[in-house]
């Protein structure tokens, strides 16, 4: 039997669109947009300027800040803009416009990194010069996360559960390449001076098993462990739950339960930093839902504007009245394609539906499914009731900075209310009133 | 370019499940249908009329109270119809057509509109509109007709042959004449929707099969029936007892339809076990020491008094919270 938390949905995963379909290059793009801010943190600061000749890996924007993460050129070129450019998250922010010149040269910077002799605070430094992040979405920086979690953790966890419907880039990446995420993990055990990892996957994926296996080493240290395929199987606290029966305390973070957890894809980033010297510059990308005419996983350089990836996938079937970046159950709701990916873009999603998500005045008629799906163990929709009336300490009772934003409730919900969307603001209200 | 302008921008989720208010009501709707039919089969034409008039009454009165109040038209949830149904099951074959009518005026302005509509109300409309019902024509509305009696479809029979309930009979300590089969089956006299324990379990399965409840408050519920009157029996043959005393009366399409209405039971799971224990304890109570032979509509209601304070006290346990001993120290 596979591994599982309480609570959850099993909503369609509309995988096959792209489960079987390798990973493609998208040729280069004619420029890349970099925002200076791709990351959970501090923004970066430009260190280039209208005019300059980059290189490819050169950094074209960072920051002083601990928790923040370098920004890289992603093609050789020259800078033609420096300036606020639409962001995925909806407003502008600074970017880094660079023109690419095809011929891919490289910064002298990048090459293999010897790490035989290097200290953890010494490889965790590479990874931040990186500007290696999370790649499963939250983009937080590695490298603050590996140097807070080290001497606290006792087991390394490797997301690769992918439980978001749609998204097949982790699947595509543990069937093409599982000798770099295993790799990956191993740098990450060195570093971190413990000889556990788990890597989880959902039993969806089952068809990667035989490969990942066999590029595990032989000493027992890495394990695959498959997982019931449910979401939010993914969600960090919910993995950690699964794979070793720990709960991360109430408003605290994995290292409380000893445990890290990196997304499949990070590890593979850090393999390539570490034996090739690469920064941050690519990632995978799944274009993907009933609107893409051939939905496709993409291997893509991050700055790459949106609407390339759509182009190459054929273009939309029809006008959308949908476009996400990531999952749809998480994912950010686009309202221009000019917007770049991103170091935290999984996915690409178009659809085209007629029928609204939500109702007029939608009514709660307690069927009490938002309760019995919750993973966090919360009650949706008295969190929901109390905040739209007004009732900020019966609101704050029920706990509601609790809550992962998985979606689940919206989904479940048969009366259609937006309770992820209310308990998100009555949150964002939350914090900032304790801020005061 | 790509046509961007049908673009909506939206807070995450971004896909729903097929499930709704509508299609949750229409399903119990169906799984109702056995019971009716079998009401049909025992009671002739006219137990099909007199659950019609009373589904079409509650829907007009819903269409007509917000229609008045200028309020946005719910009907359309069948939630309405639902009362209407659950109503008429509640009450004998022969109720006068004109004292239904008024039930589903009172099950639905008074019990529901008035509190707020749908998932507004503390008490179950139908419930509390055959309380308020009986309460007021005690006659008409307790009397049980002997099952294959021809009946008038609209106007009110009159010179009806009346017969004993099973529960009427054990309310005097003694084993019902029919045996326990012919109960189950529903060949016994009782209100329309009471009769057959075989066709409410085959609706009950329907709606677990389909996700619309979960077996916790009718097992609960019924389960402690069964404890409480095993144990308690009067006779000496405590199975038979316990059988008749289950599969008699309202218990069944009380335990299945009227305490798994989501508005007047929790929403903590664990609240719902506690609720339905509740009602189950009450009902042998009332059929043991109460006035009545049946208690399962008023140990329903008292019970939906208490769902909030039930469900202050059975929180489900929030992730997190309570450190976990064993993993603490091993692995």
């Amino acid at each position: 039997m596979s591994l599982t938390f309480k609570g959850g949905v099993h909503p369609d995963d509309s995988k096959t669109l792209t489960e079987n379909k390798p990973i493609e290059m998208l040729p280069p793009p004619a420029k890349v947009i970099l925002p200076v801010s791709m990351h959970i943190g501090a923004p970066c600061q430009p260190t280039v300027a209208v005019g300059d000749h980059v290189l490819m890996g050169q950094v074209v924007a960072s920051s002083p800040a601990a928790v923040s993460a370098p920004v890289h050129a992603t093609v050789s070129g020259t800078v033609t803009s420096v300036g606020p450019m639409l962001h995925p998250n909806g407003g502008k922010v600074n970017a880094v416009v660079i023109e690419n010149d095809m011929l891919d040269e490289l910064d002298p910077s990048v090459k293999p990194i010897d790490y035989s002799s290097m200290t953890s605070e010494q490889m965790i430094e590479c990874i931040h010069q990186a500007g290696i992040v999370g790649h499963g979405g939250a983009a937080f920086p590695t490298h603050i996360k590996l140097s807070s979690a080290i001497g606290k953790v006792d087991t390394l966890i490797v997301n690769a559960a992918e439980c978001e419907p749609f998204l097949t880039s982790d699947h595509r990446l543990l069937l093409e390449g599982p000798d770099e995420i295993v790799q990956g993990v191993l740098i990450l055990l060195r570093i971190l001076g413990i000889k556990n990892a788990m890597i989880g996957v959902e039993a969806n994926k089952s068809n990667a098993f035989a490969g990942i296996e066999k590029c595990l080493p032989s000493d027992g240290s890495i394990r695959l462990v498959p997982l019931k395929t449910k979401y939010p199987q993914g969600a960090e606290k919910q993995l950690i739950k699964s794979l070793t029966g720990r709960e991360v305390p109430s408003g605290k973070l994995p290292a409380d339960a000893m445990c890290v957890v990196c997304n499949a894809d990070t590890c593979g980033s850090i393999y390539r930093l570490f034996s090739k010297g690469l920064p941050m510059m690519r990632r995978i990308v799944t274009v993907s839902g009933p609107d893409i005419a051939v939905p496709k996983n993409l291997s893509v350089r991050i700055g790459t504007p949106i609407a390339d990836l759509i182009a190459f996938c054929g273009g939309f079937k029809e006008p959308p009245t949908k476009l996400l970046m990531g999952g749809p159950m998480m994912g950010t709701s686009l309202f221009s394609d000019e917007v770049p990916v991103i170091k935290g873009t999984n996915g690409i999603l178009a659809f085209a539906e007629k029928k609204p998500l939500h109702l007029p005045e939608p009514k709660c008629i307690r069927c009490g499914r938002c309760v019995e799906d919750c993973p966090m163990g919360l009650m949706p929709t008295y969190i929901y009731q109390s905040f739209m009336a007004d009732r900020m300490d019966e609101c704050k009772s029920y706990s509601p900075l609790d809550c992962i934003e998985c979606g689940v409730c919206s989904y479940t919900c048969p009366a259609k209310i937006p309770l992820t969307q209310g308990i998100r603001t009555a949150k964002q209200q939350i914090i900032a009133a304790s801020r005061k | 370019m790509n046509d961007l302008s049908k673009l909506k921008v939206s807070s995450s989720p971004h896909i729903r499940s097929a499930s709704t208010t509508q299609q949750i009501m229409a399903d119990v709707l169906i799984a109702l249908l056995p019971a009716l039919a079998l009401a049909v089969f025992v009671y002739g034409p006219r137990a099909l009329t007199v659950t019609m008039i009373s589904v079409l009454g509650c829907i007009f009165f819903e269409w007509l109270y917000e229609t008045l109040t200028h309020k946005p038209l719910t009907i359309d949830d069948l939630s309405a119809a639902v009362t209407g149904l659950l109503l008429a099951f509640t009450l004998p074959v022969t109720t006068p057509i004109w004292i239904v009518l008024l039930g589903d005026l009172f099950a639905i302005v008074i019990v529901k509109q008035l509190f707020g509509g749908i998932g507004k109300n503390f008490v179950n409309p139908a419930l509390s509109a055959r309380a308020f019902l009986l309460a007021s024509f005690a006659g008409p509305v307790s009397v049980i007709p002997k099952i294959r009696t021809a009946l008038p479809l609209f106007t009110t029979p009159v010179d009806v042959v009346t017969t004993a309930t099973p529960l009427i009979q054990m309310k005097d300590g003694a084993l019902p004449e029919v045996p326990l089969l012919q109960n189950a089956l529903g060949m016994v006299g009782g209100v329309i929707g009471e009769l057959s324990s075989v066709a409410l379990i085959a609706g009950g399965l329907y709606l677990l099969y389909r996700k619309v409840i979960s077996p916790r408050i009718p097992l609960c519920f019924i389960g402690t029936v069964a404890l409480l009157t095993f144990l308690f029996p009067q006779g000496n043959n405590n199975l038979l007892w316990m059988g008749n005393q289950v599969l008699s009366g309202g218990l069944l399409l009380g335990a299945i339809f009227m305490a798994t209405d989501y508005t007047t039971s929790p929403i903590t799971p664990k609240g719902q076990i506690v609720f339905a224990v509740g009602c189950g304890a009450l009902t042998v109570l009332i059929r043991y020491f109460g006035t009545y032979p049946e208690g399962v509509s008023y140990a329903i209601l008292v019970m939906n008094l208490f769902v909030n304070l039930i469900e202050k006290f059975t929180l489900p346990r929030r992730f997190g919270t309570v450190r976990q001993k064993k993993e603490a120290q091993g692995k």
